[in-house]
């Protein structure tokens, strides 16, 4: 018995250390016809640990104060030692994140990972795109820019037009009768402290939940029916550790490339991942020609600007855009179809997705632009086509003629 | 002690209290955070109302003034723009002045305690953008009809010289007049209107 092994023997005394290794690495069996798209979901940590460790930095030198904070995020800029590098893999890390959650979401989609029974994961990922939404909007006002101020304006005034409590709800959510120094300082608390608090919580909870019931594949295929009778191993599982681990280093590598690639060469990546208009300090007396959300947002925006008012009050437009986000969360219960994966899904599913995906990016363009009259109906269309999608989710799955599913995964 | 039967009833009822007065202690527990991210009394001393003098605000001029945070605009209108309002009446959602945007002295014709100044929250109803003031006649890009007014360049909300919301724009009502007051010819107080004092 060398000394490492009386180390760890020692401490799997005291704690669950080589067993928690073994269930959740070099004994989670993972099916082993993963593609492509399984790896957003260890990107999307890799982000979350790069946006944490970024943001530490970027603390010890910004400063949540409407005098100083626009000047401190310069200062980080040009004055502090590779300041410029920090608050660009920050910024670049936001878009990034929100690139690869959609990326990870859409596997979901196509492989029907939400089904049965792994609703609790995908409701645990909704609620961490909850939280990211969260953690991205209150983070963007902290940098005291025009963007920064107008953009949490017209979010803030969006409960304003709940009914009754709106208007003492946004004061409260402010602080004060407009956007000032409380509301920066409380969102610099939320985003640096609550809401990383909370989503280091849910992801947790995520992986948890997906190691209880096993990973989803390309084939939809359940591998825990088709163990082998001595070991009771899936047939169709590898261990997690080494194989996936390997796998998503490939993975990482990649992400890594191009993301620097855009840390070093256009870390405004033309005005979508930093607006123009945020290198300008606030101005609470004059409003940007024009403000659009960052580009994440802009398909739920597109939605709110699509609903016109209603007696005389902006609420259904609030409540589109509310129910656009709320009704992913059912998805598992609107999905009636008796296969997973798109792969053995039947025409209707797959025009249906298409026409989901060509609403969602379509809306995120129109909510970049300016509204028109014309745009509006661009957007009024894609708002419809984006809800049929869910609503009648549970009548066109039923019907679609999908193919049979083999016994074992397919490579 | 061992042999004793177990008093169920009693047990789910010191079950049932013993959350009771916990869940109670947790929500009281709550109300302080809550309250705390209410206005604080300093944000809200600078609630208090604002004094301006209105005697340098030449015909068709505007002044931007800052009262609890916000632009409040006073504009000295000129005669043609009083007489241009009425026209506009048909192009208006709410015309009249119904809606409550305005202290009870302000729902008239003008919207304004006196006719020729016109006092508003420059903040729009829409979504919290401020508009820009466009006072000239007919300009190339608000077209010939546009006899001066306010347009928002977020979303394109109009309003016209009383600061009422022309329909076809996604704001919902009229621009909200604030309580204010005169406390003599050229002295306006902005965020008071009670009397005496």
């Amino acid at each position: 018995m060398n000394s490492l092994t009386k180390v760890v023997g020692w401490i799997d005394e005291r704690f669950p250390l080589t067993s928690n290794w073994k269930a959740h690495l070099s004994e989670y069996y993972a099916p082993k016809n993963f593609n492509f798209w399984y790896f957003f979901g260890s990107l999307a940590m890799l982000v979350l640990v790069l946006q944490i460790v970024t943001g530490i930095f970027l603390t010890m030198h910004y400063k949540p104060d409407v005098n100083m904070a626009f000047a401190s995020v310069e200062y980080i800029m040009r004055d502090v030692s590779w300041g410029w590098l920090i608050r660009y893999m920050h910024s670049t890390g936001a878009s990034a994140f929100f690139v690869v959650v959609y990326l990870h979401m859409m596997r979901g989609l196509m492989y029907g990972s939400y089904r049965k029974p792994r609703e609790l994961i995908w409701i645990f990922g909704m609620l961490i795109y909850l939280a990211l939404m969260a953690e991205a909007f209150m983070g963007y006002l902290l940098p005291w820019g025009q963007m920064s101020f107008w953009g949490a304006q017209v979010i803030i005034n969006l409960f304003t037009a709940i009914p009754v409590i709106g208007p003492d709800l946004s004061v409260w959510i402010r602080g004060d009768y407009v956007i000032g120094d409380a509301t920066l300082n409380r969102f610099f608390a939320f985003h640096v402290i609550a809401v990383p608090l909370v989503l280091v919580g849910l992801v947790a909870a995520h992986i948890i939940a997906l190691h209880e019931v096993g990973s989803n594949n390309p084939d939809g295929i359940e591998i825990k029916k088709n163990k082998d009778p001595v070991t009771h191993i899936p047939l169709d599982g590898i261990p997690f550790h080494p194989y996936y681990s390997v796998k998503d280093i490939v993975g990482v590598v990649v992400f890594l490339m191009v993301f620097t690639a855009i840390v070093f060469f256009a870390p405004d990546m033309g005005g979508y991942f930093l607006e123009y208009n945020n290198f300008v300090p606030a101005d609470p007396f004059k409003t940007p020609e024009h403000i659009a959300p960052v580009w994440y947002f802009t398909p739920f925006y597109a939605i709110l600007r699509a609903v016109p008012p209603l007696f005389g009050s902006q609420f259904p437009g609030v409540v589109a855009m509310g129910v656009a986000v709320m009704i992913l969360f059912f998805l598992p219960w609107l999905d009636r179809g008796n296969v997973k994966s798109i792969r053995y899904r039947g025409a209707i599913y797959k025009v249906a997705l298409a026409l989901f995906v060509f609403s969602f990016i379509g809306l995120g363009v129109l909510g970049v632009l300016p509204s028109t009259p014309l745009y509006t109906i661009f957007s009024q269309i894609l708002s419809v086509i984006y809800f049929a999608f869910f609503f009648l989710m549970p009548w066109y799955t039923k019907i679609d003629k999908t193919k049979p599913v083999p016994e074992r995964v397919t490579g | 002690m061992s042999k004793q039967e177990v008093d169920r009833s009693k047990r789910r009822f010191l079950i049932a209290a013993t959350t009771a007065v916990g869940g109670v202690a947790a929500v009281g527990a709550v109300v302080p955070f809550v309250m705390s991210m209410l206005p604080s009394e300093r944000a809200k001393a600078a609630g208090a109302p604002v004094e301006v003098d209105i005697s340098k605000i030449e015909p068709g001029m505007m002044l931007n003034v800052e009262w609890q945070g916000k632009p409040v605009w006073v504009v000295n209108r000129t005669k043609e723009m009083l007489a241009a309002l009425s026209k506009n009446d048909a192009k208006l959602v709410d015309p009249k002045a119904e809606a409550p945007q305005q202290p009870e002295y302000c729902q008239n014709a003008t919207r304004s305690i006196k006719p020729e100044i016109l006092v508003t929250v420059g903040i729009c109803t829409h979504l919290g953008c401020s508009p820009t003031y466009r006072p000239e006649m007919g300009p190339a890009d608000l077209g010939p009809d546009w006899a001066g007014g306010f347009f928002c360049p977020c979303h394109g909300s109009r309003f016209d010289m009383a600061a009422r919301v022309f329909s076809g724009a996604p704001a919902p009502t009229n621009l909200v007049i604030p309580k204010h007051k005169y406390l003599s010819d050229s002295r306006l107080l902005i965020g008071d209107d009670s009397k005496g004092a």
